[in-house]
């Protein structure tokens, strides 16, 4: 007996030891694959590790950074945000408008735009926790409604001309670092705070987990969802704004597809699109992936035709990962 | 019984979910010809013996014959080829879609050549069956345009059309009126006439005793014995489904309940649920609610916390009127609600012990929106101990403790709310004895801190040893209050299996 009992328990340390392993290599694996890809560039091209091409690359990613950030929230309450890519169009042109010429106000021309995302962020929210349509309906038509306004304000032609100051956002720097990539760490901060240190963090997961638990324990589940449209518009608007300085004119036709790669980015970073599950730093590598991919790619001269196919593989081999760990 | 082949025999059925016993060593042999009645209370181990015969549990043990016969249905659909078909209690129909296709679903008749569906045929065909039985129902309806007992008649006709000789009915008179039971009876005397066996699962007494020509009993997951119909009278067979003793599971009984009354609920209805339901539960009082399923108890419960609208009469707390819309209204006046289903409105599962025990009082564990991590660790590993909750860590996620602990977790997550009402909705479902026990003790330490509490319960030993006063409800009505000196299982089970004909 006494035997039987120390075989056992040892199999048992074993096993969890085992179990350990591979619960660690289920959480951090995304980040061996993102060190991997960077190694195999590094090795296969002699310009991937520039500090040219790393600025490039970071800028590029900041974009759909933000983007995914705010689709983390959405889809950790097992919703998906469509209009992302719409409503950056909308908030970029807004501010375009305003920050013509060299003596315009600035700061207003930023509020503005960050608050026109905002704006139609609480529309989607109202139309999904007050009149109950479903989220992929409901962004599916703040996706054309965005789009359209955008084109409608700009008469369908880009905006040019931009203060200099306000191009400043998007190619200047601080401390050898892109203002951009300040953006998104500040942003990231931010939404991490919000996310793991307070109640509406809490509460985000609880209604994606399980809604009619949180309902049950008297959350409001409405609020919630409410909040995570506004957010998700918010920073839509945001990328919009640091998208317009980065190309120095409001353009009505950018952003389009930016949803697929924000929720790419969201997906391959480990958050189900079941709702309760994931993590925001999983989506800032996973954004860093998509990133990677493409600017690699781009580097070994890989067709755009065979950048998409390779991409929409790695999409698809993420959840069948994600899968196994939940 | 004349020497004749069974149609179908169970021997020595037993099985088990991950250890825990469900059903051991069931036997049940159905004649040609004869409607067969299974007995028992709910979880006495019917709904798991009739799954494993339609398919869709495997048996850990024993042997299942047809005509003599050995056979293995393994799945549903194996178990149809084999010629036993169940019609759920549930039934789930495809609304959209016609009579005719839902006869026919995945045995569409096709034209023999192009391989496209034959509609003529199955109208056709679908008509003869219905002409059949003397039904008058058009094949070519909506699903969604029947009534329910015309969908009952559908989901029959489609189990007989398999070719079925056993056919299982569980509770299909449950949402029928009586004039469609009358119906259904002569449908079932017909597939008599037919030689189909029929397995009858039912609570209503009266019904049992008109249709049935063998009853089998049922208790705690054990076969108890068969009779023929003829044999029995009402009082004997309760007795069979009941007959156990209670066993120092429950704590002793020595509460001081006050007078002082907690809450009373004044002629509450809420239409298609329950009507004029009133009572009073007192301070330190454990008042159980019982009935049989569908009596309305859960829908109570679920009214008083908000989740569902009352259409007229009021609720009172200590004598005032409280206006409850919402949980979170229920929750501020102290009011809290352990639902029946853990998984589906309990507990958040992807979710942590501590982020679940503290998930209806984030208040007191926050400052402004801030989270205060360490008071909360503090608060949930409290919790974690004096309930004896059973976890590696508080971080652990609740998918992965058993039911017990997971119980444990959401009367943890409630009792941080500091309520003065509990409303325990199946306190012990699916939970093993051990557990069971714990959360026992645990009421009764409760009431003694004067909380009011009140239960909910299918369980009839649950029902009389823990309860200071016994509601019975049926059919959405208050059917009497009984003392637990006067209560007895039979008392009970025949307030709960009132008939019809009285209402």
């Amino acid at each position: 007996m006494n035997s039987q009992l120390s075989t056992n328990s040892y199999k048992e340390t074993k096993e969890n030891s085992n179990a350990k392993f591979k619960h660690l290599l289920s959480e951090y694996g995304i980040l061996l694959a993102l060190l991997g890809m960077a190694v195999a560039l590094t090795i296969l091209s002699p310009n991937f590790l520039t500090s040219a091409n790393m600025l490039n690359l970071f800028k590029q990613v900041s974009i759909n950074a933000v983007l995914a950030i705010g689709m983390t929230f959405v889809i950790l309450t097992k919703g998906i945000d469509l209009s992302v890519g719409s409503i950056l169009a909308f908030s970029g042109i807004i501010t375009a408008s305003l920050v013509v010429g060299n003596d315009t106000n600035l700061l207003l021309g930023i509020v503005a735009g960050l608050g026109a995302g905002l704006f139609l962020g609480a529309v989607n929210g109202i139309i999904i926790a007050k009149w109950k349509v479903t989220p992929f309906i409901a962004t599916l038509g703040m996706m054309a409604i965005a789009r359209g306004l955008t084109y409608i304000y700009s008469e369908g032609q880009p905006i040019s001309g931009l203060s200099d100051a306000f191009l400043v956002i998007g190619t200047g720097g601080f401390l050898g670092i892109p203002i951009s990539v300040w953006v998104v760490l500040v942003v990231f901060i931010i939404c991490t705070l919000l996310l793991y240190h307070t109640k509406f963090g809490r509460y985000v997961y609880a209604v994606g987990g399980n809604e009619n638990a949180a309902r049950t324990s008297g959350l409001n589940v409405d609020r919630t969802l409410m909040s995570v449209y506004c957010i998700s518009g918010l920073l839509a608007g945001l990328a919009g704004v640091l998208l317009t300085s980065r190309i120095s004119s409001g353009l009505p036709q950018s952003g389009i597809s930016y949803e697929l790669d924000a929720i790419a980015a969201v997906v391959i970073g480990g958050t189900s699109l079941m709702g309760g599950r994931g993590r925001l730093w999983g989506t800032l590598v996973g954004a860093l992936i998509i990133g990677v991919l493409n600017n690699g790619l781009d580097l070994l001269a890989v067709s755009s035709y065979w950048q998409q196919v390779i991409k929409g593989t790695i999409i698809i081999i993420a959840v069948l990962v994600d899968r196994k760990r939940t | 019984m004349t020497v004749q082949p069974f149609l179908l025999e169970m021997k020595g059925i037993s099985k088990f979910f991950n250890g825990i016993k469900a059903i051991s060593n069931v036997n049940l042999n159905i004649r040609k010809g004869t409607v067969h009645a299974l007995m028992g209370e709910n979880g006495a181990g019917k709904s798991t013996t009739m799954k494993i015969l339609s398919g869709i549990y495997k048996p850990t043990e024993g042997t299942i014959l047809m005509e003599g016969k050995e056979i293995f249905p393994n799945t549903p659909k194996v178990a149809l080829d084999y010629g036993i078909a169940m019609i759920h209690q549930e039934l789930s129909p495809i609304f959209e879609m016609t009579v005719a296709e839902n006869i026919f679903l995945g045995r569409e008749p096709l034209y023999s050549k192009v391989h496209l569906v034959n509609y003529p045929k199955m109208y056709k065909d679908t008509k003869k069956m219905f002409e059949n039985l003397d039904l008058s129902i058009n094949p070519k309806k909506k699903m969604k345009e029947l009534s329910v007992s015309e969908i009952q008649m559908v989901e029959i006709v489609k189990a007989v059309s398999y070719d079925s000789k056993v056919i299982i009915m569980d509770e299909p008179t449950s949402s029928l009126a009586d004039k469609e039971v009358e119906q259904l009876f002569s449908i079932i005397n017909r597939l008599k006439k037919d030689g189909k066996g029929i397995i009858y699962i039912s609570h209503k007494m009266d019904e049992i005793f008109r249709i049935s020509d063998d009853i089998t009993v049922f208790r705690d997951g054990e076969y108890i014995s068969t009779n023929l119909a003829k044999d029995l009278d009402q009082e004997t067979l309760i007795k069979q489904m009941v007959g156990r003793e209670l066993t120092d599971v429950f704590p002793e009984r020595n509460r001081s309940v006050k007078e002082e009354i907690a809450l009373s609920v004044e002629g509450i209805s809420a239409p298609g649920y329950f009507e004029n339901v009133s009572f009073q539960v007192k301070k330190g009082e454990i008042l159980g609610l019982t009935g049989l399923m569908g009596a309305g108890r859960t829908e109570v419960a679920k009214a008083i916390f908000g989740m569902i609208p009352i259409e007229s009469g009021s609720i009172k707390l200590k004598g005032e009127p409280i206006n409850i819309k919402e949980p979170k209204d229920a929750i501020k006046h102290g009011i809290a609600l352990v639902t029946e289903d853990r998984k589906e409105e309990g507990l958040v599962l992807p979710m942590s012990v501590k982020q679940n025990i503290t998930l209806s009082s984030l208040k007191s564990v926050s400052s402004g929106p801030m989270m205060k991590k360490n008071t909360e660790k503090q608060v949930a590993d409290d919790m974690i101990k004096s309930l004896k909750i059973k976890t590696h860590h508080r971080n652990q996620l609740v998918e992965t403790l058993s039911g017990g602990n997971q119980q444990k977790i959401v009367l943890a997550k409630w009792l941080l709310t500091n309520p003065t009402i509990l409303i325990l909705d199946e306190p012990t479902r699916g939970i093993d004895i051990g557990a069971k026990t714990e959360i026992y003790k645990l009421m009764d330490h409760l009431t003694k801190e004067g909380y009011s509490i009140i239960m909910i319960s299918s369980e009839m030993p649950e029902v009389l040893g823990m309860s200071d006063r016994i509601i019975v409800l049926s059919e959405g009505k208050v059917m009497g209050t009984l003392s637990p000196k006067e209560a007895t299982q039979e008392k009970i089970l025949s307030l709960a299996t009132a008939n019809k004909v009285e209402v």
